[in-house]
């Protein structure tokens, strides 16, 4: 006896089912990144001001530092009650979530959501802070 | 040299990878690349499960750990140890396929003063081997939330299990803990134990260093220097449609671990890594030891000429008589 058979049958529906699997639950679903708005109220009266969009560091380090950012703020406002953080440039910002970074980014469904639901990260921020209330746009 | 030579290949990897990304040729680590590690992996599997497929099926091996079947019914069969039927043969595999049953006999021999032989249970294998396997299998499920245009349900509590315990910003996976801690025991194991030592081939190394470098590679991402998160998901969903697009500023470390994932890919088919599919194919595991019930035939046997005894009764029945023997036919 021999088990050739059986054996190709399990490995061609194994794979298929298992290893194909991201490329059948994909198809007909378009292949986009998740655009961001910077166009609150406050970050327009900031750019009128200062003449351009920007943050407490730039893009970049923003893009993949945020979540140790807001991390150690936290640390230092809830542990050292140190509220004043100085950035790469030597500006000093209020180390607020809610005052600082929600007042520009007031636009939580367009802003914060986007790239999280995007990558299925569930951040916990939201487990204290409150949501802002707003449309989707 | 056993040991060097694997590490030697796996850091040359690492650098050949990031030489590469740093010379902008992400269209060749990031879709060439993959693409043909994929198709070297599924059609190695598949070649290689034919030619086992292809092999004829041994007599049923009854060195089992259980009692047999009997036809007295006061000895208590051990269903799952010596199973006669096809559901106590899938219980034993799926109970050496998830826990690694048969590794839980492990024993260690040891030669003490006297002299004397000492056998005794050795369990680290076994929680290291299983460990490892488990953790695996999480992180790569777990990575199909950059497979998926909409990251299921299933995937999202999976990733939040894993990370229940909010360590750190990103939070800290503890199966990356678990991941990089057996591999280094299985590592260590092979150098400090001696008799392991002396068995321990290139191909015993090289896939523990490969496996190692993917994961450090990846928690390297995910820690320490950040790459550009959503880009990676669209070079991926890129693949996975058919239509690769190379964003841009990925960052290197990610073309490395992309990389060793597909050299891991390309080995797999050509090693002892195939175990994920050969243990399926274990003859003392996936036979039911019924070998009283049911006649097997080998399957390689040829038709043998038999000689009865009443054919040879009846070549020689006259001389039989004249020397006075019995004889069954007059």
């Amino acid at each position: 006896m021999k088990n050739a058979g059986t054996i190709v049958i399990v490995v061609v529906v194994g794979f298929v089912a298992f290893f194909g699997f991201p490329f059948y639950y994909n198809i007909g679903k378009a292949n986009e990144a998740p655009k961001l708005k910077f166009d609150t109220p406050a970050i327009l009266e900031w750019e009128k001001v200062n003449g351009k969009k920007e943050c407490v560091e730039p893009k970049e380090f923003m893009r993949g530092e945020h979540m140790q950012l807001l991390n150690q703020w936290r640390d230092s406002v809830v542990r050292n009650g140190d509220r004043v953080y100085v950035n790469s440039q030597g500006r000093s910002f209020t180390m607020s979530f809610q005052n600082t970074c929600m007042n520009c980014h007031s636009n939580k469904k367009d802003f914060c959501d986007k790239c999280h639901n995007y990558l299925g990260v569930k951040p916990y921020c939201w487990g204290c802070h409150i949501a802002p209330k707003e449309k989707q746009s | 040299m056993k040991i060097l030579l694997p590490l030697f290949v796996v850091v040359a990897l690492v650098v050949i990878a990031f030489a590469g990304a740093q010379a902008n040729l992400q269209a060749f680590f990031g879709i060439v690349v993959p693409y043909a590690a994929v198709a070297v992996f599924i059609l190695g599997f598949i070649v290689r499960a034919l030619k086992w497929g292809s092999s004829p099926v041994p007599f049923r091996i009854p060195t089992t750990a259980g009692q047999m079947k009997s036809f007295a019914p006061w000895i208590k069969q051990n269903k799952i140890d010596n199973p006669s039927s096809r559901l106590g043969v899938f219980a034993r595999m799926a109970l050496e396929v998830l826990v690694f049953r048969s590794l839980f006999r492990n024993t260690k021999t040891e030669l003490h003063d006297g002299p004397k032989l000492v056998y005794g249970s050795e369990k680290f294998l076994w929680l290291a081997g299983l460990a490892f396997h488990w953790s695996f299998l999480i992180i790569f499920v777990r990575h199909f939330r950059f497979f998926m245009q909409d990251v299921p349900f299933v995937i999202k509590i999976m990733e939040s299990l894993d990370s229940f315990l909010q360590i750190g910003a990103p939070l800290l996976y503890l199966t990356d803990v678990v991941l990089v801690g057996a591999v280094t025991y299985l590592f260590l194991r092979r150098v400090v134990m001696p008799q392991i030592k002396f068995i321990s081939l290139p191909a015993d190394y090289f896939p523990l260093f490969l496996i190692l470098g993917i994961a450090l590679s990846g928690i390297l991402m995910r820690y320490f220097t950040k790459v550009h998160i959503v880009g990676v998901k669209g070079l991926v969903m890129g693949l996975l449609s058919f239509s690769p697009v190379i964003p841009e500023g990925i960052g290197s470390i990610f073309y490395v671990h992309l990389f060793l994932v597909s050299v891991l890919l390309v080995y797999f088919p050509m090693s002892k890594l195939m175990h994920m599919g050969g243990v399926f194919l274990s003859p003392t595991r996936n036979m039911a030891n019924n070998n009283r019930e049911v006649r097997h035939i080998n399957p390689w046997n040829y038709p043998v000429h038999v000689h009865t005894y009443e054919e040879y009764e009846n070549d020689f029945r006259e001389k039989m008589k004249k020397a006075g023997l019995p004889v069954e036919k007059e």
